[in-house]
């Protein structure tokens, strides 16, 4: 059977690479901190020594738009482009071409509808920053195929915390079943609080620091008794317009399991907070 | 409402440089082309035929209103992308990294905790 190597829940600011890579007399002030975080927290993906990159992440309007927007899809191609003309424009993001599983998007698709989550597949989907940025910051040498999942956390009405949950204890015991000697490493991203193209927009901090340290608590100590009694659509307004990215990181937790993470950390940015957690749920490697 | 046809015209104007650039130099010209030749279209052969924006709409689009647009319940990622591609530069150059972010949410300051309008279709 796969081993689950690690599961790695991230946010994925994406003017990270534009911040460490501008000349010296134009770096924001935390621009070295953030890359010291971002390359400790990629350690813990490297000594997990992956063979496979599970990557979940959510289309921000880039490739699906409100004429046919997809709740839960899987990409299943030999080959992904990634990073749209906008990402590029907006963010300063390079293009990669990166290899795919077919195999496992297969098995993964599969297993997914006998588990009664009806999945949308893509056989020509071009990857968007909620999986680039997570390559950028925790494999720079894009050099793993990847099986693609993206979920609705952007187009309401929105799939409940709950189904997050349930969507990676499904992903997980499919990947517990894969027949191969691979291991599978699984990377989500999302968010914490955040606001766009609201009034709370570009503050100092993002728009509810309490939920921030509340959510990395939660995810911390694989507490998904909190979270379910706390999450809801509604709440997750209250905290920031876009917030619902959060989401994105239940699932991830989900893959895991209810256990306490190996690696947290967090940076306090302009307009949001970072977060970085890696669990082990095989046990950390050797 | 049509504020689905609202988020397309963001969506598809925000993905093409050319239309971008049109809209920024005469909006009033690109919303009225892209609202009776571009918009309809599905594909090269398919095209809806009922979708079209209130006056409302239009004036807000041409208008580059995206506090209008914002109450409207025009999606806000799109929103924000969109302005800061036709703004962010010329504000950054004269004052400052992120100075038009930080307008575009005062301008929207009086919606601070409450809720806001719905961007669910």
């Amino acid at each position: 059977m796969a081993t689950l190597s690690a599961v790695l829940a991230t946010t994925h600011h994406p003017f990270y690479l534009k911040a460490t890579t501008a000349p010296p007399e134009e770096r924001m002030p935390q621009a070295d901190e953030w890359k010291r975080k971002v390359e400790a927290y990629r350690e813990t993906l490297t000594v997990a020594k992956p063979d496979i990159l599970v990557m979940v992440g959510a289309d921000h309007f880039h490739q699906f738009f409100s004429d046919n927007y997809p709740t839960f899809l899987i990409g299943k191609q030999p080959m992904y482009d990634a990073t749209f003309y906008n990402e590029t424009r907006e963010f300063g993001l390079p293009t990669f071409l990166l290899q795919g599983h077919e195999e496992l998007s297969g098995y993964m698709l599969q297993g997914l509808l006998d588990r009664g989550f009806d999945f949308s597949v893509s056989h020509e989907l071009k990857i968007d920053h909620s999986i680039i940025c997570p390559i950028i910051t925790t494999r720079p040498d894009a050099d793993l195929p990847i099986v693609p999942i993206y979920t609705n956390i952007f187009a309401p009405p929105l799939p409940s915390p709950k189904r997050f949950w349930d969507l990676g204890r499904a992903i997980r015991s499919i990947i517990d079943e894969w027949p191969s000697d691979l291991r599978v490493a699984a990377v989500g991203s999302g968010h914490l609080s955040l606001e766009l193209g609201g009034p709370r927009q570009f503050g100092e901090t993002g728009p509810d620091p309490e939920f921030d340290l509340q959510a990395i608590e939660w995810l911390r100590t694989g507490d998904i008794d909190g979270i379910l009694a706390n999450v809801t659509h509604e709440s997750m307004a209250g905290a920031g317009n876009a917030t619902h990215g959060f989401m994105d990181l239940i699932l991830m937790m989900g893959i895991a399991g209810p256990i306490e993470a190996s690696y947290v950390d967090s940076l306090d940015l302009f307009h949001t907070r970072e977060a970085y957690v890696t669990w082990y749920p095989e046990g950390a490697p050797s | 409402m049509s504020i689905y046809y609202v988020n397309k015209f963001l969506f598809q104007v925000d993905g093409d440089p050319e239309l971008l650039a049109r809209y920024k130099a005469d909006p009033a010209e690109l919303v009225a082309w892209w609202e009776t030749e571009r918009g309809p279209w599905l594909n090269r052969v398919e095209r809806t035929t009922w979708l079209g924006f209130t006056e409302t709409e239009r004036r807000a689009l041409v208008g580059h209103d995206y506090v209008t647009l914002f109450e409207l319940g025009a999606h806000f990622f799109l929103s924000l992308t969109i302005f800061i591609a036709l703004y962010d530069a010329d504000y950054a150059a004269r004052s400052g990294p992120l100075s038009f972010q930080r307008e575009y949410a005062a301008n929207l300051a009086h919606w601070m905790g409450k809720e806001y309008p719905s961007v669910a279709l």
